[in-house]
């Protein structure tokens, strides 16, 4: 996604194509009539969508409009995605494939991440909803099996709850929302928050009662997730690592963020770690005084949250493309929102 | 014998030998892989780290399985303990005591438990036993008690069915002299019954040991996998079986992680070997006492 990002194409092709483009025609009549309206600066890596502001590459902030050979000259997967078209990247021959309409059919298989399940199940709905000739599955087992899964071609996209790491094979990498880990505790427990200081202790085994947290007094029953689960590595990286702790060998392991949420809630003493999409029924505790919602991992004072990506070989199908330029535009990141996720643009 | 029969004789005999060789040859490329990379374990953590260690942390690329041992066995002997019993009394009151009517609906409904999937009980375990133990005798519930109720549930029909058939297969010729010589139905049923039924009572036994030891996502379930050793019923542990079945997914391939795991693989199978010639040995005197 980077790389394609990159490319630039003469703005021309795309105007003709449309026929809709406020930023060359800065005439009121014609912007009210339109359906979207992008509006683009030289040199600048910020573009307004529907007068909404947001990044041209969100993960790279140095992808800006450019001027060469006196002509202007427009990031063309931002634009082109904005108008809800399709655009293709081929590696191999350089190319670029703008497209429009036309029916898109066949099948897409997914694994990985349990985090990004609930959110990836409805991606797959609203897609299929719009082209029904396309059949999407996901299966769970989490970032490692997620990246295992793309890269060895089992699956055609992989899904994964964190930054993958230089170790890691090759994937291009497609940021699909943020999302935030609560620390979620049974709620009959009289508990309302911890520091990040008292959770790194629990689970490292140090501290090992309630009582020692401000609780009533019982045994903490800790729950975890197996070795290679995103979310278990941005809990390691964010609580653990910067205390130089170690998770205890005495924590209950788990495989899913739904096994967690499932134990706590009927566990009395326990306390897990999960996405912000499971938090149902149980309840999520303060983190050195902040509530785990969207807004305070959006404004930066909730300590816990990641990005989560699709990962794709490079040579990967058209079908496997349009699904996830559907996940990143408007019409995708409106259902992160829906979900208890947060857009990538916020 | 006609040519027709001579000819259909031979292929019969060779597509069964050649049945026969597939089979063995799956059996011994199973064997052959499990060594090849669980060798390598042992290679890497060294031999007596990795069987007598007690840390297994894949971030230091640490491996060393006694507790997953001491899970397994533990686990397994305790659901014997109380299966074997269990099952014999079972299985002689189905064969010798219990009235034709009784057994014609018992028998049926062994037979379909003991083709449940393990993960039901599995299941049943983690909705009803673990909140059970939890609120009753303490711990977070997930322990090796729970592990081992699953796994009695589990075997007991194994047990029972296996049981009860070599009880059964023994020549009534035999009971009818004991009985003919004075002795009671009991004193039947205890020296010369069950001492015939021997072979076939250790193998259910030995079956049933196979089965749990072997089991892995029910135990996942309800035994709470912590890496650590259990110091009384109630709490966690963790096996090799459930260890394979919780990670074997994040194992990159090639990486000390997976050769870690098939380490386990490998001396579970070394378990089961120790098991099975056991049994053989018990079989053999038990033919001649007879």
């Amino acid at each position: 996604m980077f790389k394609r990002n990159k490319i630039l194409s003469v703005i021309v092709g795309i105007v003709a194509i449309l026929g809709i483009a406020s930023f060359m025609v800065p005439s009121n009549a014609l912007t009210a009539t339109a359906k979207t309206t992008i509006e683009l600066w030289l040199n600048k890596p910020q573009a307004k969508v529907n007068g909404e502001t947001r990044w041209i590459d969100d993960t790279n902030h140095s992808v800006t409009p450019i001027s060469k050979w006196g002509r202007t000259l427009l990031p063309v997967r931002f634009i082109s995605e904005n108008f809800g078209l399709v655009t293709l990247w081929d590696a191999k021959e350089s190319k670029v494939t703008v497209m429009q309409g036309g029916e898109l059919a066949g099948t897409i298989s997914e694994a990985g991440s349990t985090s990004v399940l609930p959110l990836a199940e409805k991606f797959a709905l609203a897609f299929m909803k719009k082209h029904p000739k396309v059949r999407i599955s996901y299966t769970g087992g989490g970032t490692g099996a997620g990246i295992k899964q793309s890269a060895g071609g089992t699956v055609d996209i992989g899904a994964a709850s964190r930054d993958l790491k230089i170790s890691e094979p090759d994937l291009m990498v497609h940021a699909i929302a943020r999302d935030g880990v609560a620390i979620i505790v049974n709620k009959g427990i009289g508990i309302t928050g911890l520091t990040i200081d008292q959770l790194g202790k629990i689970y490292a085994g140090q501290v090992t009662d309630w009582k020692d947290v401000g609780g009533k007094s019982g045994k903490i029953n800790v729950y975890t997730r197996e070795e290679g689960s995103g979310t278990r590595d941005t809990f390691q990286s964010m609580v653990l690592d910067p205390a130089g702790l170690k998770m205890s060998p005495a924590c209950l392991a788990k495989k899913s963020n739904g096994e967690i949420q499932m134990s706590v809630q009927s566990d009395p003493n326990g306390i897990g770690y999960v996405s912000f999409g499971y938090t149902e029924g149980v309840k999520g505790l303060l983190l050195n005084g902040k509530e785990p919602t969207i807004e305070n991992v959006k404004n930066g004072s909730y300590p816990i949250s990641r990005r989560l990506y699709f990962l794709t070989k490079h040579n990967d199908n058209l079908l496997v493309q349009a699904f996830i330029a559907f996940c990143r535009s408007d019409e995708g990141q409106k259902i992160v929102s829906q979900e208890g996720y947060i857009q990538l643009a916020d | 014998m006609s040519k027709h029969e001579q000819f259909s004789e031979k292929l019969g005999k060779s597509l069964i030998f050649i049945f026969a060789s597939i089979s063995l040859l799956i059996l011994l490329s199973i064997v052959f892989f499990i060594f090849r990379d669980g060798f390598l374990a042992f290679k890497e953590n060294g031999f007596f780290h990795f069987i007598f260690g007690h840390d297994w942390n894949v971030q230091d690329n640490t491996f060393s399985v006694l507790p997953l041992i001491v899970g397994s066995l533990v686990v397994t002997i305790g659901a014997l303990l109380f299966s074997v019993p269990i099952g014999f009394s079972c299985a002689v009151f189905l064969a010798e005591i219990a009235p034709e009517k009784v057994r014609n609906i018992v028998k049926p409904a062994i037979d379909i438990l003991v083709g449940i999937p393990s993960v039901v009980f599995g299941l049943l375990g983690m909705i009803l036993l673990v909140p059970y133990i939890r609120d009753h005798y303490g711990g977070p519930g997930l322990s090796i008690l729970a592990a081992i109720i699953v796994l009695i549930l589990m075997i007991l029909p194994t047990i029972i069915a296996q049981a009860e058939d070599s009880i059964r297969s023994v020549p009534s010729s035999f009971k009818n002299a004991s009985l003919a010589m004075g002795a009671t139905h009991l004193q039947t049923i205890w020296n010369v019954i069950l001492p015939c039924a021997k072979s076939g009572l250790v193998s259910s036994v030995m079956l049933a040991s196979g089965r749990a030891i072997g089991e892995a996502m029910a135990i996942y379930m309800v035994i709470g996998n912590t890496f650590t050793f259990p110091k009384s019923l109630i709490d966690p542990s963790r096996t090799l079986t459930s260890n394979i079945v919780g990670q074997i997914e994040e194992a990159a391939v090639g990486g000390t992680h997976l050769h870690a795991l098939f380490g386990c693989g490998l001396i579970l199978l070394f378990i089961v070997f120790i098991l099975n010639s056991y049994s053989f040995f018990i079989k053999r005197r038990g033919c001649r006492s007879c």
